[in-house]
This record gives structure tokens, sequence and C-alpha cells, in this order.
């Protein structure tokens, strides 16, 4: 390794500044993420029909999703890289299981009952698939060969085929590009880039060929929203109804009338980003965006700052999926993409994608806390 | 592995990519927020009236269910116009009050509101709701007099399915029941937006997809006031299909009455399709409340009773098949060549394995004597089986018995038929942790011991031999009939045993002379007919038998009697319909069980065989 010196000024530390150092908390992300948890609230109450009930289960799992973040802060980088192969196949291994148990229970199952929780494996995939990336890129000099990158193609194969039979098209979607991410910042040449995605289209007709009838309904549907009114079609239609009639200021909080009477369920989990464009107008979607580009600014810089190749592919594919998240998501609802089951991050009800998302923060903050030379 | 790394260069790769892909994301961003600026400023007043109340809505069109007949066209299961109250809940101030209104009116017990807001929730709030179905004339007076004081509320006439035979086929048929939250998340939403019941049993349920139908919807204009002002589009919905059961429902209904005063199954297949006639499981229970909405202390009084009317014995009751297992043990000791049919055998009255005190008895006191294969069939003798089993052994008795589908799904179009357990050696060191025993290869060749069958296989298994081998395999749906298709029931597997046609014959000539000869077990039901019935007794003991005790029917309680059961099939020389018929606590085959298959063979058999 080679040595690196800089030159600081001492400055006598604060106590905050000490406290926080010692809780390994970066404070910009962490009043990022904790400004759109507080707008979760806001949001699902409207959303929910006002009912406490679902604020409170939502409380209890920001609450653990944040603790758990802390926890994951404390934990040297290190540590990530070193257990990165070994946590990447337990989570191929409990992916398998789920499939089998899904065999025997007939019909879809995504995860493992243990007692008095579940599981679901493929949240754990979602960070253990990039870990596995960076540390077998970070193993090799930089931009990769084409063999690490058939290498690398086949590790994300993997999980992401045994979630897409679950069948689980959106975490699928995540899974594919936070390791893709991983190779797009480790430098791979635009050659490879543009190949990979020409192979990709010549992909499609296959693809179509393996995807469940429901799947492929999805995409007609998309395609063709008036062809399935009573379905997701009906969704789809409704969210642009619902986005539009919210004009720039929106009807105001608790003032949406479209998302209240048409999307229950969906409009507390995939749909909510209808809501708040309703009730908050394009000012608002806006606002909820540039906060989201804040986060994201944030994350990428501390992907910039990363001392070794591991942590900065790491984090820089973890910050690359955080924006997929986004786009996908605003992008079926505002009917420009299909609708893949993933959520809104951090805003959507429910689900254990909370404590999968404020862990890969806490893989940030703690790559950001721990470095080595000051 | 090593390679020297280039870290200057790979850092600075690093920094143009992290510009890169802030390029990237500010390219998409821009894209999101072109779209939005589209729907909410250039689109705005477009969605805005959209978005107004008197604007377009869709509603469901609910299609009819699919009727179910028997093989002679006589409905089984049909949808009745009934009288129901619905709620709109747009139109509805507030749900809490006038549930309690409603409540306070008409009764309504809470767990049908319960499932009111299950319901409620998944509807549009526009979509009436149906809160009691089927009500009676007195619920009707009552609200219609109070009707004023419930806007958003109201009658409407909804179609209902309806079981003419009520407890008679229960079992087969099953029934429709209100949508329950777990099933509603398996369902596909757009094809059962508006459907209010699905089947939960038999084969409501396992032909749900045929009898559902697909859903049509109507564009609607309405106003302020939810008035209905104009029908835009309406794409019909597809009626669901009917089904043309293989069943004759007046045949049902005799083997039922047949079984009265007992618990019990009779199963009756016809030998040349596998088609089921009938499929009787008593007693039965009267699918209709279940419809609207059963009762809780109802309901719990049928699942309590101790004779379980909701337990259908036909397709999951395991017995101990007993004496009836014993012309296929003979067909394999005549397959196997461990004995020759006139080979004779004297009885006893009890069995020894060499070297054991253990006295294995016959069910007659004294013997039968000198028996060869055929008088050991007519009679029942267990001794000649008791000595066969032990030639054969257990290996060659498992594997000729799973030919004829013992210890196995007969695959029938219901959901929830059981395996049945057919012993082997390796069923027992894995299940017992045990090595066989002698003894329990003689107790299985009398069809004891650790053997179960459901009646359904029993009546497999027969007419499997009846058809020489062939192996049948039971269904109950003939025909799927739809608007512009007809399509035939389940796909149907061809299998065969090849067994020697002679020692076929041998077994058959048995089992006609318990029904036709003067020492045979069953020859009280060969009155009355022109044709030969071929059968066999059984009786599967309840209790176990002390060495030394004695059993006596009148001294024990009668839930402690033992099983009667008989397997037949007629006519002998040319086999159209196998029954099997299971009496629990019947005491003896020949007397109990053998009666009623003899009505079920004489009905069925009466239009071809006239005098």
């Amino acid at each position: 390794m080679k040595t690196e010196t800089r030159h600081e000024h001492f400055e006598p530390p604060s106590l905050l500044g000490t406290v926080l150092r010692k809780l390994h908390i970066d404070i910009p992300l962490f009043i990022g993420l904790l400004l759109a948890s507080l707008l979760s609230f806001v949001i699902l109450y409207s959303a929910g029909s006002q009912d406490m009930d679902v604020l409170i289960r939502q409380a209890e799992r920001v609450g653990l999703a944040f603790f758990l973040m802390t926890i994951i802060a404390h934990i040297d980088p290190y540590q990530f890289k070193r257990y990165s192969t070994l946590l990447f196949g337990l989570g191929i291994l409990l992916l398998i299981a789920v499939l089998i148990m899904g065999q025997i229970g007939k019909g879809a199952q995504r995860w493992l009952e243990f007692g008095f929780f579940r599981f679901q494996p493929s949240e754990m995939i979602k960070l253990t698939t990039p870990m596995m990336i960076a540390w077998y890129l970070a193993e090799h000099p930089m931009p990769p060969k084409p063999k690490q990158l058939l290498i690398a193609v086949l590790l994300i194969a993997v999980p992401t085929l045994l979630i897409a039979k679950q069948p689980d098209l959106g975490t699928a979607l995540l899974v594919v590009s936070s390791g893709a991410g991983v190779l797009f910042f480790a430098g791979l040449s635009w050659f490879f880039i543009a190949a990979i995605i020409v192979a990709c289209s010549a992909l499609t007709p296959i693809l179509w060929h393996f995807m469940h009838d429901y799947q492929r309904d999805r995409v007609l549907t998309f395609l063709n929203p008036e062809a399935d009114p009573l379905g997701r079609g009906y969704h789809i239609i409704q969210s642009k109804i619902a986005i539009g009639s919210g004009g720039i200021y929106g009807k105001g909080w608790l003032g949406s009338t479209q998302s209240e009477l048409d999307f229950l369920p969906e409009s507390s989990t995939d749909f909510i980003f209808a809501v708040f464009a309703e009730e908050f107008g394009l000012f608002g979607g806006l606002s909820l965006l540039t906060l989201y580009l804040l986060i994201i600014a944030r994350c990428l810089y501390i992907a910039s700052q990363a001392q070794d190749s591991y942590s900065r592919l790491l984090a820089s594919s973890l910050s690359f999926t955080f924006f997929v998240y986004v786009f996908v998501n605003i992008g079926m609802v505002i009917g420009i993409l299909p609708v893949v089951g993933v959520p809104l991050p951090l805003i959507s009800y429910g689900g254990t994608s909370i404590v999968t998302l404020l862990s890969g923060f806490g893989i940030l903050m703690s790559i950001h806390t721990h470095k080595k030379f000051r | 592995m090593h390679t020297i790394k280039d870290h200057s260069f790979e850092n600075r790769i690093f920094l143009n990519r992290i510009i890169a892909s802030f390029c990237v994301i500010t390219l998409l961003s821009s894209g999101l927020i072109i779209r939005l600026i589209y729907l909410q400023i250039v689109g705005h007043e477009h969605y805005s009236l959209l978005a107004k109340d008197n604007s377009v809505k869709i509603v469901p069109l609910v299609p009819t269910r699919g009727m179910i007949y028997d093989r002679h066209g006589k409905v089984l299961a049909e949808n009745t116009p009934s009288y129901s109250l619905e709620l709109i809940p747009e139109q509805i101030s507030n749900m809490d009050e006038t549930l309690l209104g409603l409540q306070a009116l008409l009764d309504i017990s809470s767990d049908k509101i319960e499932l009111f807001q299950k319901l409620r929730k998944r509807q549009k709030r526009f979509v009436s709701t149906p809160l009691l179905l089927s009500m009676n004339d007195e619920e009707l007076a009552k609200f219609a007099v109070s009707r004023p004081y419930f806007p958003g509320v109201d009658i409407h006439t909804r179609l209902v399915r309806h079981y003419p035979y009520s407890d008679l086929a229960a079992h087969i048929i099953g029934y429709v029941s209100r949508i329950n939250e777990s099933e509603l998340k398996d369902l596909p939403i757009s094809e059962y937006r508006g459907s209010t019941h699905i089947g939960k049993l038999g084969i409501e349920s396992s032909y749900e997809n045929d009898l559902h139908g697909k859903t049509g919807y109507a564009e609607i204009e309405t106003n302020v006031q939810a008035r209905l002002l104009n029908t835009l589009n309406e794409v019909n919905p597809d009626p669901g299909a009917d089904l043309y059961l293989t069943l004759d429902i007046d045949l049902q209904k005799t083997a039922y009455n047949a079984l009265t005063g007992f618990n019990g199954a009779v199963v009756a297949i016809d030998i040349k399709t596998g088609g089921v006639l009938t499929l009787v499981s008593r007693p039965g229970f009267d699918p209709n409340p279940f419809v609207v909405g059963i009762a809780n202390d109802a309901y719990q009084a049928l699942q309590t009773s101790e004779n379980q009317p909701l337990y259908n014995r036909a397709l999951r009751g395991l017995y101990p098949p007993g004496s009836t297992v014993k012309p296929f043990i003979a067909l394999a000791g005549l397959e196997y060549e461990a004995i020759n049919p006139q080979q004779r055998l004297n009885c006893p009255g009890y069995y020894q394995l060499p070297g054991v005190d253990h006295q294995y008895r016959d069910w007659k006191k004294g013997g039968h004597g000198s028996v060869d294969l055929n008088q050991a069939i007519t009679e029942s003798c267990d001794v000649y089986f008791y000595r066969l089993a032990s030639m054969l052994g257990i290996d060659n008795m498992h594997s000729f018995l799973k030919q004829f589908g013992f210890g196995e799904k007969t695959g029938i179009d219901l959901i929830g038929e059981k395996t049945g357990l057919l012993p082997s050696r390796e069923w027992k060191l894995a299940q017992k942790k045990q090595s066989w025993y002698p003894g329990e290869t003689l107790i299985t060749g009398i069809g004891q011991g650790y053997l179960q069958v459901t009646p359904l296989q029993l009546a497999r298994a027969t007419a499997t031999l009846a058809n020489q081998g062939h192996v049948v395999t039971p269904f109950l749906v003939d025909k799927i009939v739809r608007a512009h298709e007809t399509s035939p029931g389940p796909e149907k597997h061809q299998d065969t045993i090849s067994l020697k046609q002679e020692n076929i014959n041998t077994v058959i000539d048995g089992m006609i002379n318990v029904v036709h000869s003067s020492r045979g077990t069953a020859k009280g039901i060969n009155t009355h007919i022109n044709y030969q019935i071929a059968g066999k007794t059984g009786t599967a003991q309840v209790l176990g038998i002390k060495q030394n005790a004695k059993y006596n029917e009148n001294s024990i309680d009668f839930k402690f009697r033992d099983h009667a059961l008989f397997i037949s099939f007629a006519p002998a020389n040319d086999p159209k319909i196998a029954v099997a018929v299971i009496v629990e606590n019947g005491g003896h085959g020949g007397s109990v069980a053998a009666p009623i298959a003899g009505q079920v063979i004489k009905q069925y058999l009466k239009d071809s065989y006239e005098n």
C-alpha cells in the first residue's frame, strides 16, 4: 500500500464532534435520511386513510432500520471486505432454500420463516452482490479485463436469476444494477458497456420467453394501459390523473381525492408518489427529488473520498443503486417505465426494504468514518 | 494475482466515473422532471377534468358462475336470485354509524360486519358491496321501513349459489363461500374485482378457474350524487363454464340412503372409463349455509360433532382393508407362482410360524378344513392367506399391491385425497426405526396391521382387477362446456399391469362364489338378478383382541365394533361397475356392507339387464 500524507490543521475537537465520531455517523447523510423518513410519516398518514396503526408499524421498522444502520456504521469496512464472499455464498444458499420451500409450499414465496420473524434473503442479496463484485474486482488492477468482466457477470447472474424465479422482477432489477454499478465504477471500458447494452436488447425476446404470464401482462399493460382497465392499467391511468390534477402547488395535505378513492391498497406502498404529487404538486415533487439528489450527492462524495478500491467501488455502487430505486419507482408511477414492484425508497410503507436501505447507508457511513489517514 | 496496481491511474478512472455517473443521474432526473412538468402543468387542466366527480368510472361486471350437472343433466349446483343488503361506501358519510344502525335494526353478526369491512377495502368506493346475503321477508320488511335513514344502503338482487341436493353430494360438489383475506392476496386482482365468492371445497374448488368465468367491465359516467348518467362502453363478462359430472345423483341417493344409521363411504366407478358414479361419505352436511355465511355456532357444531360430517371419508378416510385384500393377495400368489389353484391346505382354525408359540387365528373357530384357492376366497379362510403371505413375503406383496394403486393417490380431480399406507421393509425402517417382523407379513396378508386404504383406493383397485389389469383412474368431471367449445375433463393415464388371463379368471371365480355359492360370505345379495356379481367381504378390526379373549359383538361399545367392508363388480363376465363399501362399526361385511353394494349395482344395471 502506498503511503499518503496529508497536512491538515489541527483543530481542538469539540464535544459534539467527539460524540459523533464515536458514533460513526455522517451528519449530512444522517440529516437527509431523517428528513426523508419524517416525510414518509406525513404522506403515509394521508395515503393510509389516517390509520395510526400504519404509522406505528412504520415507526417500528424505521426505528429498527436506524438502529441497524448505526450498528453497521461501527463495523470497520475491512470486515465487510473480509466477509464479502462468505456473506454472498450464504445469501445464495438462503435463496435456494426459499425456492425449495416455495416448491413444497406451492406458489410464490420470498421469505424464510424463523419462528417469530420473517427473513427475505433477496433483501440481503441487494447488499452482498455489490460487496462480492467489489471484492472480486478490487483484487485485480483496474479497469477490469474481459475475463474479470465475464466472471463478474456470472456472479451477478446467479442471484438475479434465482430472484427472478421467485418471481420478483423489481428486486432482480436492483440486484443487477448494484452489480453492474460496481463494474461501471471500476472503469469498465465504454466499448464493453455499449456491447452489453446491445447484447441485452438482443436478449429481450429470449427474456420475454422466460417471463411469467403476469410479468408479460405488466409490460403489455405498460405499453397499452387501456388493455387492462380493471387491473394494473387502472393504476397507471389513475396515477397519471392523480398527479396531473395536483398541478403546481397540489391540493394540500390530506387533500388527495383520486388516490384516496382508487388506489387502496397500493397507495401506501408502490404508488405512494402519486399521493404525494397530488397533495403537494410539482413543487412538492421537485422538492422530494431534490432531497433524494442531495442524499445521492453526499453518498457519491463519500465514495470519492474512500481510501481503498473495495470501499470506493462498494460505496459508489450503493449510491447509484439508490438512484435506480428512485428513478424506477417514480418512473413507473408517472408512466414512463413499466410497473415493476419497486417501492419509493425511505417513503413507501412496509417491506423489509427500508431495513436493507439503511443498512446500505450504514456501510457508507462506516467507510466514511473509519479512515486511516486523516 | 498480485499484479502491480497503478494507483494514480485507478484514481483518475474512478473520479471520471463518478463524474460520468453524476451526468447520468442528472440526465435521468431531468427526464422525470420534464414528465412531471408535462403532467402537472401542461396536462393539469385535462387531468383535473378527469378527476372531477362527474367523470368516467369503471365498474366490474361479474360473470355468472358455471352450473354443475350430473351425468343425466340433473342440476347439482345452480345460481338462484336472492335479495341482498348492499352499501355504496362513497355515498355513506359515516360508515361506522351506519353499520351500527343496521346491526341494531337487522341483528347482523359481527363476523359479517368484519367480512364486509375487508371486502370494502378492496373494492372501489363507488362499487356496491353486499353486507347481508339471502335476506328473508322479515328482514326485507324491517329495512324497507327504515330505508330513508340509511342513504347509500339499498336492497339488490344477486345470484346466490344453491345446491338442490343439499347433504347428498356436499363432499363432491363442495361449496362456494365469501372470499377471505388470505385468498385475496393470491387472487388476480382484475379477474376477481366485484366477485364476492370463491370455491372452497370439492369440485367448486378444484374447478374454480373454469367455473368462475372472466370479469367484464363497463365505463360509466356519473354525476356528483353518483347517479348513473350514461354508459359509455361495455365489455361483457364471459360466463363460467358448465361442468357435467360422471356422477349419477340417483345412484348416489340410493347409496346414501342405504348407509342410513351408519358412518361410512360408498364409491362406485364406471370400470370402462374410470368415471365416478357415486362417492358417498356419510354423514354429509348441508353446503347451502356456507354460501351465505354460516353462523359460528352452527359451524362449531359441525366441526366438533363426533360423527365428523365435514370429513370426506371416501377420499380421506383410512381403513384397514381386512379380507377385501385377499383377492389381490391370491392373484399375487398365482402370478409369483407361489401356489397353484388346486393345491389344498388344511385349516385347523389357527396358524403358527415355525418355532413361535403365538397362534394367528382364523375368524372361524375350528377352521375351514381342507381348502383350495377358490374355497379360501369364497369362505375367506384366514389361515390359507397367512400361509400364502408367508410364502410370498412382504417385498413381493408390496410391489404387487403397489401396481393396483395401494399406498398411492388415485389422481381423482378433487383436492385433499389421502395416500393411504402400503407398508414395506424400507417404510418400517424409516418410520419406526425397526426391522420387519415375519408376523407382520402374515397379518398384512389378511389386510390388517399397517396396511391402510381409502374407500376410493379400494374401489379403484377392484375396478382395475375387473378391467383385466388395465389401470382405472377415477375422475368426476366428464365435460367442461363453454359458450363456443366443449372440452373433456382431466387427462386419463393409460397403464396396464401384466397379468395372466387364467390367473385373473381363477380369482374372479372365487369372487363370484362369494356371492353365488351356498358357502359364500355374501350370498344374501344374489337374488333378483340375471347376471353374476363378483365380490369379497371384509371385516376390519377396530379393537385389538388378546390371544385368549373372545370377540363378542353384543358386549362391546358400538364405536369399537369392527368396520364392515365389501368390494364388488358386476356383471362378472362383462364388468361395468365396481363398488367399494365401508361401514364404520358395521360388524360384518357380508350382512351389512354387501347389501349396500348390491342395491347400488342392481339399480345401475337395471336398465341394461331388465328381465
